[in-house]
């Protein structure tokens, strides 16, 4: 159960809406990174953040109370926690 | 119990409910190209295509000297109102950033 991705009944869309009010990072294809706390995801991997951070070339850059980061430009999802 | 995760209880069921409740607000976007944009959103779709209005818009550009010392420019425009394709849309924040 705890392992995830061997055991049955989970795909990766079940990973994202289990992650659904934690803290994570986001990267882009740009390699631009934020962090937040993830508020909702749809099937294109569209993403609300909040208490979003910004993080350009390991620097942070800006914030933002609320963020909508389209799917197309992320490259990955990670839990922070 | 068919109603029960519509209007203000649900404000962000999906993503693109955070663009729906900025409408008529002034917001932040960032586009590909070092671009930024700053207006009121005016409309959207599910593409991102926006229509914004009284905008103004920030280019950077990174320019290399002889000394290969990096130096960022930036250009500001400023629109009555633009439509964005939503290929080239990045980031929409409510806010402005800090």
């Amino acid at each position: 159960m705890e392992n995830g991705a061997a055991s049955e009944g989970k795909d990766p869309s079940g990973f994202l809406s289990e992650i659904i009010g934690a803290p994570v990072t986001v990267k882009l294809n740009s390699g631009v990174v934020y962090k937040g706390e993830l508020q909702s995801v749809d099937g294109y991997m569209n993403i609300a953040l909040e208490k979003t951070e910004e993080y350009v070339n390991g620097q942070r850059r800006r914030t933002y109370g609320d963020a909508f980061v389209r799917g197309n430009n992320v490259m990955y999802i990670s839990s922070d926690s | 119990m068919a109603d029960a995760d519509e209007g203000a209880g649900a404000p962000v069921a999906e993503p693109l409910d955070l663009v729906r409740l900025s409408l008529d607000e002034v917001v932040f976007v960032k586009l590909r190209g070092d671009r930024e944009l700053k207006g009121r959103l005016h409309a959207y779709d599910s593409h991102c295509n926006l229509v914004l209005g009284d905008v103004e818009e920030t280019v950077y550009i990174v320019e290399e000297d002889e000394e290969e010392e990096e130096t960022i420019k930036t250009i500001r425009k400023q629109s009555e109102m633009l439509f964005v394709r939503g290929d080239s849309v990045v980031l929409i924040s409510p806010q402005a950033p800090s």
